[in-house]
């Protein structure tokens, strides 16, 4: 059996997970309800009750709430207590329009801590190890969140932010960090860098607590090959408090999600359906205990599946699947569903490229185009002409194969495609503008 | 017998080009020879300089993907049929030449052809027992 931080909530019997979901639920909808506008609104415009929850099942009567509605009551629509109890505010990067407004009380801060706490302990860390945060500090919920995890678990926490890479590799190095919290496209542009300046050997980061965007296992691979460190994902977002909804323990098979704390559900949006476990679907979440801002069936735009089989590391909290895509995120070319995620899967495969790629969709005489550059990195491929289209010809292949379309592919000098500190942007759909 | 070239991958778009030749050039690199194989999106670019070794170090750590080639170098007088002589000999043993260019020098009365082909250790047998001048890095 695995360290665990909260054993006694980690390994609850599933009987005892329902239950407690359900006491918690039905007082998170009465003080919903109770206490923000829009929810009460909502409830009595389809004759909803909170008493009218019953069971875990009458959570489905409960509407979505959505980004819109988050928007919308921009700044603190949504709040549910009076501002002198909220003691922290943190807000998405929105880069349409008004961003997402999150507070939280203490009680809420301390949740979170220990939910960020939990994740890092099933990732392998102890209070031995040090944290490189290199997540962006400010409004955005991944360094404070992270940082006072880490605190938490009381570990050493290197509060450095985001950006200046050569600085950092520099820190890690006289640091010796043993654990590092990225994105994942981060983490391996450090990675990249630190080989680049020749330190590589040199860093002692056993670990890799990488969240903010969905990674593949072909990503998680070369992270360890090239760093030679553990690299586990975790998952949360802004709307129902940051990360800490769930992340992978060292079986890395699915990140268990803190359900003392937050309500699960994968639905079929288009049938309006709560899925089974083990269908594929976007992931509802439903914050139990937030005081500062409780949601309800918060549309997350993430597609993934449950499974509520205990794990073998001892916790029997649900996993999610990684994310494979975000209903926002998937592109429709000439008809067909096209997940980035499904092209990276494809590209990291493949050892002759580099790490680096991006996807550009365009629309010519009416027609979709979807062209994928990657970066050339194997100079053994420079011997003749041929191999570099051979290679071309085997990612064209390989895509046509898992997306069914053909895809223009196009070789990059490497370092050409502009690296992110932040969110990663891969895709650039033309046919918008 | 061999001599080396410098291998780079070049995207077809402008300015790549000049920073190559600046980022050599500006550490006193000089090129002995220089051939571009393109297509519409990327090419090859495909050198020998005075210094291989500190041109491979150069490039590599300005980023770019580079590699080690070695071809086979001939000399034959500079007049007409010399170049087809020597690949009439190739074909007869059946080698393929993936890709060859050749110079003179104004002041020979030599030229200067390097080829890469698939088998280079049998290439140079065939030539060397034909009675060919092979090229070493130094005479270049």
């Amino acid at each position: 059996m695995q360290q665990m931080f909260s054993p006694e909530i980690e390994t609850m019997s599933r009987k005892e997970i329902a239950q407690m979901q359900l006491e918690r639920m039905k007082h998170i909808v009465a003080y919903a309800y109770e206490r923000v506008p829009m929810y009460k609104k909502r409830f009595d415009a389809i004759g909803l009750k909170p008493e009218h929850i019953k069971t875990l099942k009458d959570v489905e009567l409960i509407p979505y709430t959505t980004k819109d509605d988050l928007r919308d009551n921009y700044p603190f629509g949504l709040f549910a207590v009076p501002m002198k109890q909220i003691v922290r505010l943190h807000a998405s990067s929105g880069t349409t329009g008004k961003p997402i407004v999150g507070g939280y009380t203490r009680k809420d801060l301390d949740n979170w801590s220990t939910c960020i706490a939990r994740l890092l302990v099933a990732a392998g860390a102890t209070d031995e190890d040090i944290f490189h945060v290199a997540f962006g500090y400010g409004l955005f919920t991944g360094g404070f969140g992270l940082h006072y995890g880490v605190e938490k678990l009381g570990a050493t926490v290197v509060p450095v932010s985001s950006g200046n890479t050569e600085r950092q590799i520099m820190l890690l190095k006289d640091f010796g960090a043993t654990a590092l919290i990225a994105t994942p496209s981060y983490a391996m542009y450090l990675a990249e860098t630190a080989k680049k300046m020749g330190v590589l050997d040199e860093l002692k980061v056993r670990l890799v607590c990488m969240g903010a965007e969905a990674s593949t296992a072909e990503t998680h691979q070369a992270l360890q090959d090239l760093l030679g460190a553990f690299p586990t994902e975790n998952y949360g977002l802004t709307e129902v408090g940051g990360p800490g909804v769930s992340g992978e323990c060292r079986e890395k098979a699915g990140m268990h999600i803190n359900e003392d704390m937050f309500y699960p559900e994968i639905v079929n949006i288009e049938q309006n359906k709560v899925l089974k476990e083990g269908e594929q679907g976007e992931l509802l979440i439903t914050t139990l205990v937030k005081e500062g801002m409780p949601i309800l069936r918060y549309r997350t735009k993430d597609i993934t599946s449950l499974t509520y089989e205990p794990c073998k590391c001892g916790r029997t909290l649900a996993r999610m699947a990684r994310v494979v895509g975000r209903t926002d995120d998937m592109l429709i070319i000439r008809g067909v569903n096209v997940f980035p995620s499904q092209i990276e899967g494809v590209l990291m495969g493949m050892k002759e490229l580099g790490k680096t790629y991006e996807i550009v969709v365009d629309r010519v005489n009416y027609m979709d185009t979807i062209e994928v550059r990657v970066e050339v990195g194997d100079a053994n491929l420079l011997t003749d002409y041929g191999k570099l289209e051979e290679l071309v010809a085997k990612i064209k292949h390989a895509l046509r194969v898992v997306l069914q379309i053909d895809v223009k592919v196009k070789l990059v000098e490497p370092f050409s495609i502009k690296r992110a500190e932040g969110k990663v942007k891969r895709v650039t759909d033309l046919r918008k503008k | 017998m061999l001599v080396k070239q410098l291998s780079v991958f070049m995207e077809n778009r402008p300015g790549r080009l000049y920073k190559l030749t600046h980022a050599l050039g500006q550490e006193g690199i000089d090129f002995v020879t220089l051939s571009i194989a393109d297509t519409k999106d990327f090419g090859i670019v495909r050198f020998i300089a005075r210094d291989n070794e500190k041109a491979y170090e150069i490039l590599k750590n300005a980023g770019f993907t580079v590699g080690i080639t070695e071809l086979i170098g001939v000399e034959v007088g500079d007049r007409p049929n010399a170049l087809a002589e020597v690949v009439a000999l190739m074909e007869e043993a059946n080698m393929n030449i993936e890709y060859l260019y050749s110079f003179v020098l104004t002041n020979h009365n030599t030229a200067k052809i390097l080829m890469r082909v698939e088998d280079t250790d049998r290439a140079v047998q065939l030539l060397e027992s034909k009675g060919i001048k092979l090229l070493s890095e130094k005479i270049l």
